[in-house]
């Protein structure tokens, strides 16, 4: 009855697939848990006073709205970047490429300090801007700032393996047929890229939205203006407030995990339809 | 010269014993203290241990653990081994009496003087020469200037600084809970940024060159002077301030567990001798008895009239009236 069977490379896939749920628990499960179980705490009213308290309500809107808009502008961003790696060969090519990176391995209050030390009033870029009436430091403009730094290296590490499988003979097989530059792109490449696009914007956007460390020096953290959802967290818990501080995190959690199955729905789609469906 | 394995074996085994034995009179304390106690500590361990081994032979490592107050506070609820906390709030050390219960709800009253063997105040740290001619608490709302201060829902210390402004207005000639509380509502709105810790506010201040004044302890407001040169910052003491009191425990739970009960409440009964005072005072803090500290010491610390957080209902109170959600501090952002 059953089909021909389809070889595997790992052998045994029950013991592959139990490993595999184990380690999951193990690491991602139970701590998530943790926190849904100590939300339980509070009531159900309790819980969604926490909540939906106005100034709460704010950092979502901020968190959510900036992540979203960093990872946009890294997706476009990141693209360029990731094109001009591998399609252009200049000198220093792999010291560029290896500065793509940086981010990722620098520690997170490093890079907040230092962006603020740039974008402050008295700073390299901020004296100039200033005078312009353009403020960043302390300002939401600083939180996206911080936010497009942390997350460029996840758009460009995930279209960077694409585009260098994408053979140029389809680009000037396209051109022969009299494709113009913005068809091309339009109608050859784009297809090709969107899956690692959305993974690249999911992976940046999920990055930005627990992001504490670099924001929080360049954020100003003004109630209703510029503070982030982890920051609510860590007042909650400076109250010994903890059911509370879970509660807020559980409303991240469902928030940005309905987000991201949204993504790899997109994902799974465009994949498909591009018929790179794997 | 060759040695057998069982040679060998023994030799490592009988060293393994040597270090076992050494370690047993060997008495460890941990100090679960925050910021900026660091230097002051540091000092006044090695003469505790110098002086605990004169006393009883006994050899004394003391280890320190720092950070913000409300985090060391957290950490020892979740189970850091703390045999005493020198925090920069009762209401911390609250905490960790009445969410973990590892000390009795009335420890503040087994030490002298509020279990608060130093204190200090809060103060105004200006740019030099005063630009802004910051002379007072009223001049903090004119026109003009900005001032630095961190978020008191997430800085233990920043509760002093809110609670310092709230105090002078309540108390100045023709003061009420409503001058008070629209006095703090126009000083917030002075305020562009609030960062999360007092290590932030200081940075933002001194490094990022944001706003005019910045209120701080004035233990942290010296240091900042010392180390960042005097050429640039000086110290403003308004004419009326918050005492502060960051007060130290023994944490029962932990020293019964761990037999240093008695090393514990010794360490911190030392801090009220003339070793204890000289040193604190050294370190900027107020010593509680100016009379066994160092006369120059004492005269960097100019006469105040002090507010104190009993005045203002005890750190319960306050804490559940200003900081709590909803409280004074959230309806003024919320308006």
């Amino acid at each position: 009855m059953a089909a021909a069977k389809t070889f595997r490379v790992l052998p045994g896939f029950n013991i592959t697939l139990g490993f595999t749920l184990a380690y999951l628990s193990l690491i991602v499960l139970i701590p998530l848990s943790a926190v849904f179980l100590k939300t339980t705490e509070l009531g159900l009213d309790q819980f969604w006073n926490v909540v939906s308290a106005p100034r709460v309500v704010a950092t979502y809107k901020l968190s959510f709205g900036l992540s979203l808009l960093a990872a946009a502008i890294n997706t476009v961003f990141g693209l360029m970047l990731a094109w001009a790696l591998v399609r252009y060969s200049f000198p220093g090519k792999r010291l560029v490429d290896a500065l793509v990176d940086l981010p990722f391995a620098l520690p997170t209050a490093v890079a907040g300090i230092a962006l603020t030390a740039l974008y402050a009033k008295n700073g390299w870029i901020g004296q100039y801007l200033d005078p312009l009436g353009i403020q960043v430091a302390f300002k939401p403009l600083g939180i996206l700032v911080a936010l497009v730094f942390i997350g460029l290296p996840f758009v460009v590490r995930t279209v960077q393996p694409i585009l260098e499988d994408l053979d140029t003979e389809l680009e000037e097989a396209a051109t022969s047929l009299g494709a113009r530059r913005w068809q091309i792109f339009r109608h050859v490449i784009l297809p090709i890229l969107l899956p690692a696009l959305l993974t690249g914007f999911a992976l940046a956007f999920a990055r930005a939205v627990g992001e504490y460390g670099s924001v929080i020096f360049i954020a100003g953290n003004i109630p209703m203006v510029s503070e982030i959802t982890p920051l609510m967290i860590i007042t909650k818990l400076e109250q010994y407030d903890y059911a509370g501080a879970t509660a807020i995190a559980t409303v991240m959690l469902m928030l940005s995990f309905t987000l991201l199955l949204v993504i790899n729905g997109l994902q799974a789609w465009t994949s498909k339809r591009t018929g790179r469906d794997r | 010269m060759k040695l057998s394995l069982i040679h060998r074996s023994l030799l490592a085994l009988a060293l393994g014993a040597g270090l076992i034995g050494s370690t047993h009179a060997q008495t460890t304390l941990l100090n679960v203290s925050y910021d900026p106690t660091r230097e002051l500590y540091h000092e006044y361990n090695a003469e505790f241990a110098r002086y605990w081994k004169e006393k009883t032979g006994e050899d004394l490592t003391v280890r320190q653990s720092h950070g913000g107050s409300g985090k060391q506070a957290r950490s020892v609820i979740d189970g850091l081994e703390g045999d005493v906390v020198t925090l920069a709030l009762a209401y911390d050390i609250d905490a960790i009496a009445e969410k973990a219960g590892k000390l009795p709800a009335d420890w503040q009253k087994r030490l002298p003087h509020n279990s608060a063997p130093y204190t200090s105040t809060i103060v105004f740290l200006v740019r030099k020469g005063n630009p802004k001619n910051i002379r007072d608490w009223e001049d903090l709302v004119k026109p003009g200037v900005e001032v630095i201060t961190p978020n008191p829902k997430t800085s233990g210390g920043a509760r002093w600084n809110y609670l310092a402004a709230w105090g002078y207005a309540l108390k100045k000639s023709g003061g009420s809970e409503e001058t008070a509380r629209s006095y703090v509502t126009e000083l917030l709105k002075h305020v562009p940024v609030l960062d999360p810790a007092a290590r932030g506010a200081t940075n933002s201040f001194v490094q990022r060159g944001l706003g005019d004044v910045l209120l701080a302890w004035e233990n942290e407001a010296f240091l900042s002077v010392n180390e960042l040169g005097p050429d640039k910052f000086e110290i403003v003491v308004p004419s009326v301030s918050i005492l502060a009191e960051p007060p130290v425990a023994v944490v029962d739970a932990v020293t019964n567990k761990r037999g240093t009960g008695k090393t514990a409440q010794a360490y911190l009964e030392y801090l009220y001798s003339p070793v204890g005072q000289k040193l604190a005072a050294k370190h900027y803090y107020r010593p509680r008895k100016p009379e066994l500290a160092d006369p120059t010491h004492v005269a960097r610390f100019p006469k105040v009239n002090f507010i104190t957080i009993e005045d203002l209902g005890g750190w319960q109170a306050a804490q559940k009236k200003h900081f709590a959600d909803g409280g004074v501090f959230d309806q003024i952002y919320a308006r």
